[in-house]
């Protein structure tokens, strides 16, 4: 299994390690439940080297990158960075993800880190003609700190204004005497920053962040925790709610697909107009049971006509929900479904935007 | 160690413990059981009355993460359900030898019990499924 640069950290701190994507990665530390609540009543810092960055350079590097991206890159000035998808012609998802622009002529593309060879490997072949595409994914390391202490913590170690930072927008800035990029982005619906550094500046940079942080409640945190905040936000899960088998448009990412002349344009375009056949709804169990990746939902009859793409406790929100693709004529407000839990029907009610908002 | 698994107990290879007492058995998951599954969040017991058979299902556990189902260790009558698991799951986590206690059984045939693993037979099968 690869190991990030932070590996010996996680096991000192007592981390329980999975293979995540064959990567060797902390899952948890002091428990699911008590690093979800830190997250969302302090902060927590998460180890999340194993993304990948693949980096756009050249005069032709805007056009590359459009061509990549459903999202429109003309939007984004320097500094700023959007979230997007890539997909294939037939409008299918190859990976969500964030471009950063650095400036005109320089892009970073963070990727998820199960699809990093599969997805530089598109870029190279779509784009490469284009401008310089080069896989940086094992020099850097990534370290998100996120939850309503973040802000103050990271701002607390670093050189430059970071604070000032507007949500998707990032910048360079020493943090703890390491050089870095900070973005003001997440994945857990918390305010916070994604901090990109050198690999073997990591544990420096890992090391003074536990230590500043420790003051305020700033713990680690895994995988674990990691995947219930980001199901109680609503943020979509590469693999699970997402995947090449299904577009922007059924995946409720329609918002993302506003640019021009990028792979899949005409597919999305029909699919659109023509109207999806089915749409990833979130939904909240009105009965005991918990749904979980792969468990059916089903109609009256017990015959399935959807499938459940994540579902776990909403820890914060105190209540189990999940997210699936249903026919589009389920998957309005209110609507009842029928999942089956193992052999046991458990009703669900579709609910509309993220089961848990923060307080702004 | 031996802490982690009680010499007073019986064992399952599906991590469930047995205390013997007279006819009665009490019935939980071990410390294995409980790390392997993490935050447990929600526990399905059956109702006193019920009678269960060995290695039968006879509820689950669910946690953040994972979904397990509970074998009985022995054929009984369900006389007994630690019912404020309903609402406090996280007792198992806790306590799992105590507080964290499932289902008491009044037992049917006490040589059902001669099978069960005790405390180091438990603990070295644990260290066999470990190095597969």
């Amino acid at each position: 299994m690869k190991q990030t640069p932070l590996y010996g950290r996680h096991q000192a701190l007592g981390a329980k390690i999975i293979d995540f994507g064959g990567w060797a990665m902390p899952v948890q530390y002091s428990g699911i439940l008590d690093e979800h609540k830190t997250v969302r009543t302090a902060a927590g810092i998460f180890d999340v080297s194993h993304m990948g960055e693949v980096w756009f350079r050249g005069p032709r590097a805007a056009e590359a990158v459009q061509k990549l991206v459903t999202n429109d890159v003309a939007k984004l000035a320097d500094g700023a960075a959007m979230y997007t998808c890539a997909c294939r012609p037939t409008g299918g998802i190859v990976d969500d993800l964030i471009v950063y622009r650095q400036t005109g002529e320089s892009f970073l593309i963070v990727v998820n880190a199960s699809n990093v060879d599969k997805d530089y490997n598109w870029f190279v072949e779509q784009s490469g003609a284009l401008c310089d595409v080069v896989n940086r994914s094992d020099e850097f390391a990534l370290l998100a700190v996120q939850g309503p202490e973040a802000v103050a913590v990271v701002q607390s170690l670093a050189d430059a204004p970071v604070a000032e930072l507007k949500s998707f927008h990032w910048r360079s800035a020493g943090v703890a005497g390491v050089a870095a990029h900070v973005a003001r982005t997440g994945y857990t619906g918390e305010d916070g920053f994604e901090i990109f550094c050198a690999s073997g500046d990591a544990g420096k940079l890992w090391d003074a962040l536990l230590e500043a942080g420790g003051k305020v409640g700033l713990k680690p945190i895994g995988l674990g925790a990691r995947d219930t905040l980001r199901l109680e936000a609503r943020l979509s899960l590469y693999g699970n709610d997402i995947d090449e088998e299904h577009t922007p448009h059924e995946a409720g990412l329609s918002w993302v697909v506003k640019g021009k002349g990028f792979i899949g344009e005409e597919a999305l375009a029909k699919q659109k107009a023509e109207g999806v056949t089915r749409k990833l709804v979130g939904f909240v169990m009105k009965e005991r049971g918990t749904a979980r990746h792969g468990y059916n939902i089903v109609d009256e009859s017990s015959k399935p006509i959807g499938v459940v793409t994540s579902g776990s406790l909403g820890p914060t929100v105190g209540v189990n929900i999940g997210l699936g693709y249903v026919p589009t004529a389920l998957a309005q407000a209110g609507t009842r479904l029928q999942i089956d839990c193992r052999g046991k029907g458990a009703a669900a009610e579709v609910v509309n935007g993220p089961f848990y908002k923060r307080r702004s | 160690m031996s802490n982690d698994y009680p010499n007073d107990l019986r064992y399952t290879k599906e991590h469930e413990w047995a205390r013997v007492e007279g006819n009665r058995v009490t019935v939980g998951i071990t410390k294995f059981a409980v790390e392997s599954l993490g935050d447990i969040t929600q526990v399905d017991l059956p109702k006193e009355g019920e009678d269960l058979k060995k290695d039968a299902v006879f509820g689950t556990v669910e946690s953040v993460k994972a979904v397990s189902d509970l074998f009985a260790p022995v054929s009984g009558k369900v006389v007994k359900v630690n019912d404020p698991l309903g609402d406090s799951p996280e007792y198992i986590n806790e306590d799992c030898y105590d507080e964290g206690w499932m289902v008491q059984l009044e037992v049917k045939d006490a040589k059902e019990l001669d099978a069960l693993m005790n405390a180091e037979q438990y603990q070295a099968y644990l260290k066999e499924q470990e190095s597969h």
